[in-house]
């Protein structure tokens, strides 16, 4: 990793009357996507949020309402309502609450297992460098989805095993992503001082080289949300993940596929959700990325 | 170059065995009882425990592994426990359809995402690169059995043109490939894209416009092979992840996949089935990746070199 400060074009003055975090955050803002990116997401988490004030889980969000069933978008029901009567728009909001916690908490476990592992295996080498990236190359080489069928199977359905599921595929890449940083850190300067100062290692670890290899897992943590977002959905729609009567947006979609000869909208608007939701944030990994190191822009 | 390929297939041998191991281990000892999932409803106690002896399942779990084994090495991989059919001849016949979908989508993606990343290169920063950027975003922001839900819609539902599932010949597999195919295509654009502009910034290319090549010819001849190999790398990747990750086109479209039949019979416990086919699968990767590596050395002679010495 380049030692991003000294990345600035503007001359030397400027330079040090900014922070780091200051200098990304000016280059972030130059980017239209990002901002589109981030003012969706920003919306989302307030509708999201907000939802749970609004509605009530159980009168709004799962009751049936037979009477009203399969309406389509009109405006008493913006989004329609599904094959048990119940507001789509409703759920769908309520099913953003979903979405981005599972895919946020899982990449988030996933993250602080797989930087731990991943440092461990490139500040030592050796013997545990290769028992822990063989391990990883294992997990690394199975497709996603298997892994989460397996263990959600195992496991039994619920949110929380699909939250472990998704974490263990997640935490993979992050395994490779540390190691490699941490490996490329190790013999720098500042990292052999601070062995002549008489820090301990565990201390090295945290204090210089996580903070010295933040950049692309800020930017990795960004897209996997995303990627994350997807798996998720797609566990639910094969009937493995979030268990109904639950708003979640794949669920949606798989309780929606009965009707799709008469009622397509019940399949085509959480789709969208999903959709927008993970462009939203590609968008804003892309920016960051081109923010964190202006090297890499094309 | 033939020690080469020998080695990484000695390599496989490792692979089977901590695959088999891991998967049976799983299976058995957390994957609940399968008595329960095969006997009829209103079994006795008797019944289950008849079902549980006839599968072997009374049977310690070192055992049971180890008599598996010696049945794989002697080419006996075992019956499912549900269809009773042989575990082999049962992933041979669901092969093909999906190395058709495999196939079909790779070629797919391949015409499409070429041709668009190297088009969007060379004109950087213009609207057309926009516009194709913006394609390849929404194709790998899309969750792909959506797509799939969409095409059916579109395709079957309104305009009647094709089947929206089973397989039915050539017919029915194009909305299935398309919907694997274009999120694929997705990605192999942006790769193309990125390879293209390192590659166009290289000296050579400099050298080759200087001496006046036609802007066409430095593209095809001088750009393109260096381009190539960061675009073969992902396709590999992608393949592997088609032949088992299709589980949800083939959901959408009731294929019958490799990846349906690892779904289902995990879902049923079914251990010797899924022990069996993921054990293929490996082994089906394993060759995939060989193969990706011996197309690196037939396009870049660097490479070809490399292996040489290796050997």
């Amino acid at each position: 990793m380049v030692d991003i400060s000294i990345n600035s074009i503007s001359g030397e003055q400027e330079l040090k009357s900014r922070s780091l975090g200051q200098e990304t955050l000016r280059r972030l803002l130059k980017n239209k996507g990002a901002i589109i990116g981030m003012l969706f997401l920003l919306i989302l988490i307030i509708a999201a949020v907000l939802s749970g004030f609004i509605y009530d889980y159980d009168t709004d969000v799962i009751s049936q309402n037979i009477g009203e069933r399969l309406q389509w978008p009109s405006r008493a029901h913006i989004f329609g309502t599904d094959e048990l009567g119940r507001d789509i728009f409703i759920r769908i909001l309520y099913g953003a609450r979903y979405s981005l916690t599972i895919g946020s908490g899982s990449v988030l476990i996933g993250l602080i297992v797989g930087v731990i592992f991943g440092s461990i295996a490139g500040f030592y080498g050796g013997m545990v460098d290769q028992v822990i990236m063989r391990t990883n190359d294992i997990l690394y080489a199975v497709p996603n989805i298997m892994i989460a069928v397996v263990i959600v199977s195992l496991l039994g359905t619920s949110t929380f095993n699909l939250l472990l599921a998704l974490c263990v595929s997640a935490s993979s890449s992050f395994v490779r992503i540390a190691r490699a940083s941490v490996m490329t850190i190790r013999g720098q300067e500042y990292i052999e001082s601070a062995y002549a100062m008489g820090l301990p290692t565990w201390k090295i670890i945290l204090k210089h080289v996580i903070p010295n290899s933040l950049s692309p897992i800020i930017v990795q943590v960004t897209l996997l949300i995303g990627t994350t977002i997807i798996s998720a959905s797609s566990l639910s729609f094969l009937g493995i993940g979030v268990p109904s009567p639950a708003p979640e947006w794949g669920a949606m979609l798989s309780a929606g596929r009965s009707q799709i000869r008469n009622a397509s909208y019940i399949c085509v608007i959480p789709g969208l959700a999903i959709m927008f939701t993970v462009l939203a944030l590609n968008l804003l990994g892309d920016g960051l990325r081109d923010a964190l190191d202006p090297k890499l822009k094309k | 170059m033939f020690r080469y390929i020998l080695k990484r297939l000695l390599l496989m041998i490792p692979v089977i065995l901590v695959t088999s191991l891991v998967i049976y281990f799983a299976m058995s000892l957390t994957g609940g009882d399968p008595a329960i999932y095969l006997a009829p409803e209103n079994a006795s106690d008797a019944q289950i425990q008849q079902i549980r002896v006839d599968l072997g399942l009374t049977e310690s779990f070192p055992i049971r592994y180890l008599k598996y084994m010696a049945g794989m090495f002697r080419g006996n991989m075992g019956t499912s426990y549900v269809t009773k059919r042989d575990v082999f001849n049962t992933f041979m016949t669901r092969l093909p359809n999906t190395l058709q979908l495999a196939g079909a989508s790779v070629l797919i993606a391949t015409l499409i995402a070429i041709p668009l990343g190297i088009y969007t290169a060379i004109h950087q920063n213009t609207w057309k690169d926009t516009a194709g950027m913006i394609f390849a975003l929404f194709g790998v922001s899309m969750p792909n059995f959506w797509l799939g839900l969409m095409l059916i819609i579109l395709f079957s539902l309104k305009l009647g043109w094709l089947p929206s599932g089973g397989k039915t010949g050539l017919l029915s597999l194009v909305l299935p490939a398309m919907t694997v195919g274009l999120g694929l295509a997705a990605l192999i654009t942006r790769t193309t894209r990125s390879s293209m502009l390192d590659v166009i910034r290289e000296d050579y290319i400099r050298t080759a416009r200087a001496k006046g090549c036609s802007e066409k010819r430095v593209i095809r001849k001088h750009a393109m092979g260096n381009a190539l190999i960061p675009i073969i790398t992902v396709i590999g990747m992608q393949l592997s992840n088609v032949l088992t990750g299709s589980v949800l086109a083939e959901t959408v479209f009731s294929w019958p996949g490799i990846g349906r039949l690892i779904f289902d019979s995990i879902s049923k416990r079914d251990t010797p089935m899924v022990t069996g086919s993921i054990i293929l699968c490996s082994v089906l990767m394993v060759a995939i990746n060989l193969l990706v590596d011996v197309i690196y050395a037939f396009f870049d002679p660097r490479i070809k070199a490399q292996f040489m010495r290796k050997v």
